[in-house]
């Protein structure tokens, strides 16, 4: 139990690093936006998931609810965000200049 | 029907958050009454006889290919962090959608999200704006099929 | 198995040292709201492994609120950005 719990904090763990690496070197905006919520997302997923099974390796039971609360709602909000911090980079003309194609902006046109 | 629904899910939190102790129970009843009172009139969602089997498929079917989905979009992200040599091919698509509703929509787009190489920048009418770090399909029906093809079938049948 | 402990504090150590370096370099607004939205992940982490150490649940209840304040503020952080014409500095 305590060995479980310790592999999936050390797999947060790395992806943690992973998002904060990715963050540094990704080329630009968007790509930043990928890496970091892609592997912060499943980096925190993890370590809730290690930090409730050490919980339940020491019988604090009462810990997985709040474990279970904190999963559900990072999972929801974390795309979410990214999604708001996507669209707003968007509409402030902060566009990187090597899309290949690009839809939304015939939608501002046909407006 | 959906004073019931609203009740449990409220009560159901609050019991997750403070703990099974028969005290907080009696207070998360007398608070969850009142915020249904208040909360019932705005919110909008409907409930039926075939709510229990949605739920099971949403648990056993979705949550399963998602978690998978995840670890695969993670293992991409570090390949193309570690090797940042790979060759990019950015661009922003349009993918249409078959879902209704606003629930549906919002689990389509965050599973766009978390999937390998794509995040959903704008939800309009049907259509869903991803942009996506690889665009393989010429035509919009191919892309539609690269990126939400999986979860569209899921999600068509737990969200009709 | 305690000393496992530093060895994740670390790795998620490291990860919050490079979103800091890009929050210092970052040409663009937007480069700096990612970069403080990433923060906010990893921090949220490190609460979480702290409740561990310390042994107190308290420390998920802290999390909760700052996963649910990291979130408002990324958005209004976004509602901001919008407003701006060209993302500069």
């Amino acid at each position: 139990m305590e060995i479980a719990s310790y592999v999936f904090l050390i797999i947060g763990g790395l992806f943690f690093l992973l998002g904060g690496l990715g963050v540094l070197r990704m080329p630009d905006t968007f790509n930043r936006i990928q890496a970091g919520t892609k592997a912060t997302t499943l980096g925190a997923f993890s370590t809730m998931i290690g930090v409730g099974f050490a919980a339940a390796a020491s019988g604090n039971w009462d810990w997985i609810s709040k474990v279970i609360i904190i999963i559900i709602f990072i999972v929801i909000s974390n795309p979410v965000g990214s999604s708001a911090i996507a669209k707003a980079t968007y509409n402030s003309k902060n566009i990187p200049d090597n899309l290949v194609q690009d839809d939304l902006k015939s939608r501002g046109e046909s407006k | 029907m959906k004073y019931v629904t609203t009740f449990i899910a409220l009560l159901l939190v609050y019991l997750l958050l403070a703990g099974f102790v028969w005290s907080e129970v009696i207070l998360g009843s007398i608070v969850s009454v009142v915020l249904t009172m208040i909360l019932v009139k705005r919110l909008n969602f409907k409930i039926d006889a075939k709510f229990p089997i949605k739920l099971l498929k949403f648990l056993f079917v979705y949550i399963p290919v998602f978690v998978w989905k995840l670890i695969l979009a993670n293992i991409d992200v570090a390949r193309r962090v570690l090797s940042p040599k790979i060759p990019l091919n950015p661009g922003i698509v349009k993918v249409k959608t078959e879902l209704k509703g606003d629930l549906g929509k919002l689990t389509l787009a965050n599973s766009i999200t978390l999937t390998p190489g794509t995040l959903s920048i704008d939800v309009e009418d049907d259509y869903i704006f991803v942009h996506a770090i690889d665009v393989k399909g010429k035509t919009e029906v191919e892309n539609q099929a690269n990126i939400s093809g999986p979860f569209e079938k899921i999600l068509g049948g737990i969200f009709e | 198995m305690e000393w496992l402990n530093y060895v994740v504090f670390s790795l998620m150590g490291l990860g919050i040292l490079f979103t800091v370096i890009r929050f210092v370099l970052g040409p663009k607004l937007s480069d700096r709201v990612v970069s403080l939205d990433t923060f906010n992940m990893i921090v949220i982490g490190v609460i979480a492994i702290l409740a561990l150490v310390f042994e107190s649940s308290l420390y998920l209840d802290i999390a909760i609120v700052y996963a649910v304040l990291a979130f408002l503020e990324t958005v209004v952080f976004a509602r901001y950005l919008e407003g701006k014409d060209n993302g500069n500095s």
